[in-house]
Parts: C-alpha cells; structure tokens; sequence
C-alpha cells in the first residue's frame, strides 16, 4: 500500500515545529501531556482548516493564515507598561480586570482583591500543579473534534481559571483583557464555572498589535445560575475564539460579540442546553471594512425540553470585507417544547463585500418551535431619501439609518452598562468612517 | 419675486425613459397656497419628489428657480435647509431611529447648513413639546422609532409636527389626506391652517376637494398629462368635484 503523507503547508509545518519545540515545557505531566499529544495528533494529521472542510467552508485558515508564528515570549516589562491603560471599552463599568499579555497572566495588573465566593487562577498554574479540579474538566465542557480547539488543547499555555460558588452574585464584572504586544502566536484556554444559583458578568476583550491568537473559553452555567457574557475583538492579525458551554437546568445566559477593526476573527461558539427551562441569548455585531475577515460560526445543542433559546447576529460591510455567520441548532431527541430562533443580516455598503450566512437546523423531537432567517442587502434609497428630505446630509443619513441598523441587536443586551458601552463602541466605528 | 417658478419641467423616470411631466410652469408666490388637483398618472406626486430632489428622476429640460435661483443640483437636505418641506403620501418607517432624535438631527442639520447655531436641548424640548401638543402627538410616539408601529393618521399627524419644527417657506403637502378619516383630517387641517403665513408658501396636492374644504386655497390649478392645464380660484375645485376630470383625459372609462 502507497503511503500517502499530505504536504504540509508552510503554516502547517511552522506549528508542527512550534508543538515540537514546545512540548518539553508546556504547563502540565501525565494526563495533561496525553490530552496535548492526542489533540496535537489531530491537527498534525487533518492540517489547518480548510474550504473543503463544511465548517470551516468560508474561512479557508490554509489560504488566510500564510504563516504561523513562534510562541510568544513571556510580556517584559515594557509590555506590562504598554498594557496599563488596556480594556478601555469596558473601563466605565469599573470591572475587575485580569489582564493576559501576550497569552500570559499578568497579575500585577490584575485586581486580586479577594472577593466571598470567586477564586481566581492562571491555567499555567492549575496546569503545572496538576489542579484536579481543573484538569478534570477540561475539555469535557463540550466535546468538539474541531481542529482549531484540538490546536488549542494542544499548545495552551495560560489563561484563567475562575470558580463562582454556589449562590454568589458578583459585585462587580469580570473583565479578562487580552492584550498583544509582539508578533507572536499564544493560545490561551481558560475555564469559568458558574455554580448553582451563581450570578456573574464577564467580559473578554482583545486588543493590541497584529498577532496570532488561539483562545477557547470553558464557561460551565449550573443549574440556576446567570450569566451575561461580552466579546470585543479589534485586533488585527488572526484571532482564532473558541467558546465551549454547557448550561444546566433554569439557567439564564446572554452573550454578544462585537468585532470591529480587525484582521482574520473567527468566533466559534459550541453551546449546549443541558438542562431543562434555561433561556439562552447569543448575539453579535460586526463592523468591517477594507479587507477585514470576521466568521461567526455558532453549534445550538439542544439537549434537555423546554429551552428557549434566541441567536441575532448582524454585519455591516464596506470595501472589500468578508462576513461569515453560520449557524446550526441541534435539537436532540427529547428536547420537546424547545423554542429557538436564529436570525442573521447583513448591510452591505459596498459592491465588493461579501456576507455568506448559512443557518442550519436538525431537529430529532417532534415538538418544537424553531425557525431562522437571513438577509442581505443595501441601506434602503427610500430611507435615506426620507431623512435627507428633513435637512439630514447623504452621510449622516447613512450613518443614521447604519446605527438603526446595528441598535436592533445591540438594545436587546439586557445588562444596561454593557448595553452602553458596546453602542458606544460601535458610535465610534461609524464615526471613524469619517 | 415669486418664492417658486417652474419652468417648462420635462421629468422622466431614469432608468425606464419614461415620461411623466411635460412642459410644466407653475408660479408659486410668498404666502399663497395653491392646490394642485388631478387625476391618477397626471404627475402630481412625481413634482412634489422632483421639487424635493428625490433621486431616480432626470430633469431633461426646464429648471425650478426657489428665489429665482435653480435649486436643481441641490441635494435634498440642500433645498431643504433653503426651506423647502415635503410632506409624503406615504411616510416611511425609520426603525432604530427614534423620532426625537431624527428631529433634532434634521433641525440642526438645517441650522448648521444655513450658518446658524444649534438649538439648546431645554429650547428644543420645549418646541416639541408645544408642536406635538397642538398635533396629539403623545410622547410615546415621539419616543418610538420613526413611524414604526403608528397608524395611518399618526404617520400623517409625525409630517405635520416635522413640518410644524422645521418652519419650511415650501411646503408640499402629498395627498395629505389620503388615508384619514375626517377627525384626523380636521387635526392634519388646523395643524397645516396653524401654519399659513405671509412667510410660508404651501403646495396643496389632493385629489379630493374635501380636503380643501379645511385648507382653503387661494389658487387652484389642474394638473394633466404632465402639465398644468387650468387655473383658478377656489372655485374651481367646487367645478371639479361636480364635474369630474373627465374634460382634462383622453380616456373614454373616464368620461
């Protein structure tokens, strides 16, 4: 038998040699070391994702991610200056911030204040010292083969690991703040549990110089508890997200991203209803010119009955920018009495932009109400004209008729603070538009 | 000087060819109100756009002079900081953009365009607050996006109090009451009769003379075939409504 042994391209055999160089030091023995191995096994056979691959059909990573580049090297202390002032998006809801340069803990610009009820750690130590309660759960969130959480498993450095005890309401948000500040790859993986009856508002954020970023969140919901969760991407370079969740029975949870000034972002999403009556929201804006790359790609599992579960995800387009929402719910046999509804659109602005929305649904109960939609379109002439007739100039029509536009997602975050300041976010984008 | 004068308008439709007016003159003086009667496809609705500059219109001759200047390469936020005021047939909804905030963008839009300083937030409630009380304009609606979820009168009622903020010198008043019933006519007509002045010219486009009996004109002119084809008095609509416009058609259906 011929032994067929693909050709790897220069990305590929660039974190072949990363993995290779690495695997002596990276954080964590024994079970940890096999999880890696495994994982790395796994991409080193299948390579980076391609357009032959469903899932990754419009963010082809062998055409976007020429290169791969060295781990970065922990911040010094220029970075750690650089990075004082990071995490300004959310800087008026006063958060507690936990700042990550270059992929690594930094805990002098942490806020370790103790806290009843939160523990906050690095992944590096939980790894290192072999954190039963942290290793015995990672990766089991949600199980996914996806080839860019298998990179991530493989190569995870740090990240945090933070524990919400049954029945804590935080008093303030949690804000993790990624920062770059070298032309480097980190991958970072981080674990939040939310217990029983729990209440707490986390935020992540990235930000910083063109870089490559691989993050995957663990966010565990437990039965009763709420959470609201935010995303900012405005980095350039490639910034590869994956959040993995679980949430139990009751449960309530909001999430929205917002992506806006990047380079290559996919924000994968692996989410499963666990547990029975819990309400899910996930939501996001993008906001992209020139030759920007965003990919929204959501996996709804619904595995218990009776859970409602709400996706709106919307972008605006100009120059030549590239939008990609994909979205499947999974609705698993027995999950009766679910209520899910998915819904994308696109703005275009300009003629050489690109939205692909591809909405998905597999349904193995009988007794469920699900439905997506999807548009994409120009801003309406007839609105602009109406505007412009009351003394509204061409430019601030648009920008009026674009703000309506992103504001029917962004009004529906149920948290206020965040509400504002990811509008405000957005405010500032379409002013830079200029 | 006259406020308005069309000049021989001919006006086709941009990517069809198609025709619509044919020659139109149409003086309008400082203060008049004039109505501009006709039937279905005689190209009433298609002036009042061209006057407020709406794209997909080509001009292929003739001018429109607002203080004896051609206002024809004027956007339409151009002409209408230079006063000229277009109140739809059909008012489009603005979802996300609520009415307070479109009013006020519109406002200083025209101020600053006409060199003219912003109005102060506590100015600029009140002068709602007056404007849409006159109207029962609730602050419900002034909260809710524009003309989303309003019924026909309400949208009709949100023209008149744009109109009623913006002080237009030209108003075009589109098939104003087309869609209400006469209690909200009787509103929409003390609205518009409130703000007849020397200082304010209004173009009356309706089909119906009923109308015209809350806003009193005082020219009439009959519009067919892309053109003005009579004039008159106040009168004149009376003749109208008892004869029809079956004289001003080819169409024999019509006669």
């Amino acid at each position: 038998m011929v032994q067929v042994t693909p050709i790897k391209t220069p990305a590929e055999q660039a974190l072949h040699d990363v993995y290779d160089g690495a695997r002596g030091t990276l954080p964590g023995k024994g079970a940890m070391a096999s999880l890696r191995e495994d994982a790395f096994k796994r991409f080193d056979t299948q390579g980076l994702p391609h357009r032959r691959v469903e899932e990754w059909k419009y963010t082809d990573l062998r055409t976007l991610m020429r290169e791969a580049l060295p781990l970065a090297a922990p911040p010094d202390a220029e970075a750690k200056a650089n990075a004082r002032d990071s995490g300004a998006v959310f800087a008026a809801l006063n958060p507690r911030k936990l700042t990550f340069i270059d992929g690594a803990f930094v805990a002098e610009l942490s806020d370790l204040t103790p806290e009843p009820g939160l523990s906050i750690g690095s992944m590096a130590a939980a790894l290192t010292q072999g954190d039963a309660g942290v290793t015995a759960k990672l990766g089991k969130t949600f199980e996914t083969d996806d080839i860019a959480v298998a990179l991530n498993t493989a190569l995870m450095g740090d990240g945090a690991v933070i524990r919400v005890a049954a029945g804590t309401a935080l008093k303030r948000p949690l804000h993790l703040v990624f920062v770059t500040g070298n032309e480097a790859s980190s991958f970072t993986r981080s674990l939040i549990v939310v217990e029983k009856g729990a209440q707490a508002v986390i935020a992540e954020s990235h930000e910083g110089i063109a870089a490559q970023v691989n993050t995957a969140l663990e966010l565990i919901v437990g039965d009763d508890a709420q959470v609201d969760y935010f995303k900012v991407v405005a980095a350039r370079g490639v910034h590869i997200g994956s959040l993995l969740m679980s949430a139990g029975r009751n449960a309530r949870f909001d999430t929205f991203v917002l992506n806006h000034d990047v380079g290559v972002v996919r924000n994968q999403s692996f989410v499963r209803f666990a547990g029975e009556r819990t309400k899910g929201a996930m939501r996001g804006v993008n906001l992209l010119r020139g030759e920007e790359h965003v990919d929204n790609t959501l996996l709804i599992e619904h595995a218990a009955a009776h859970c409602d579960g709400r996706e709106q995800f919307k972008a605006v387009l100009d120059g030549e920018s590239h939008s990609v929402f994909q979205g499947k719910i999974v609705v698993k046999p027995g999950a009766q009495k679910t209520d899910s509804k998915m819904m994308t659109r696109a703005l275009l602005l300009s003629d050489n932009a690109e939205a692909d929305n591809k909405p998905e649904l597999e349904i193995f109960a009988d007794d469920v109400v699900c439905g997506h939609g999807a548009t994409a379109g120009a801003l309406d002439p007839t609105l602009k004209f109406y505007l412009m007739s009351r003394g509204i100039d061409e430019q601030q029509a648009e920008a009026l008729l674009i703000q309506a536009f992103i504001g029917e997602t962004v009004e529906e975050i149920a948290h206020e603070g965040f509400r504002g300041a990811i509008m405000n976010a957005a405010l500032a984008w379409l002013e830079s538009r200029g | 000087m006259s406020l308005l004068e069309i000049k021989n308008l001919h006006v086709e439709i941009a990517d069809e060819g198609k025709k619509i007016l044919n020659g139109l003159n149409l003086t309008i003086e400082k203060g008049q109100v004039a109505a501009i009667m006709g039937p279905n496809g005689s190209g009433k609705s298609t002036l009042a756009y061209v006057l407020a500059g709406k794209p997909n219109y080509k001009i292929t001759e003739g001018d429109i002079l607002l203080d004896g200047e051609s206002i024809l390469e004027l956007n339409p936020n151009e002409r209408a900081a230079k006063g000229v005021f277009l109140a739809f047939q059909y008012p489009v909804e603005v979802p996300g953009v609520a009415t307070m905030t479109f009013l006020r963008t519109a406002l200083n839009a025209q101020r600053k365009l006409r060199g003219e300083a912003e109005v102060s937030t506590p100015d600029f409630i009140k002068l709602v607050r007056t404007r849409s009380g006159e109207l029962g304009v609730s602050q419900d609606m002034l909260r809710r996006s524009v003309n989303v979820g309003f019924s026909g009168g309400e949208k009709k009622r949100n023209e008149i109090l744009q109109m009623a903020i913006l002080q237009p010198r030209l108003a075009v008043l589109d098939e104003t009451d087309s869609g209400l019933d006469i209690d909200a006519l009787k509103i929409v007509s003390e609205g518009v009769n409130r703000l007849r002045s020397p200082e304010r010219s209004m173009i009356v486009i309706t089909h119906y003379q009923r109308l015209l009996d809350y806003i009193v004109p005082d020219v009439v002119h009959v519009m067919a075939k892309g053109r003005v084809v009579r004039s008159g008095g106040k009168e004149l609509a009376l003749e109208l409504e008892a004869k029809g416009y079956a004289q001003y058609t080819d169409t024999d259906e019509a006669a």
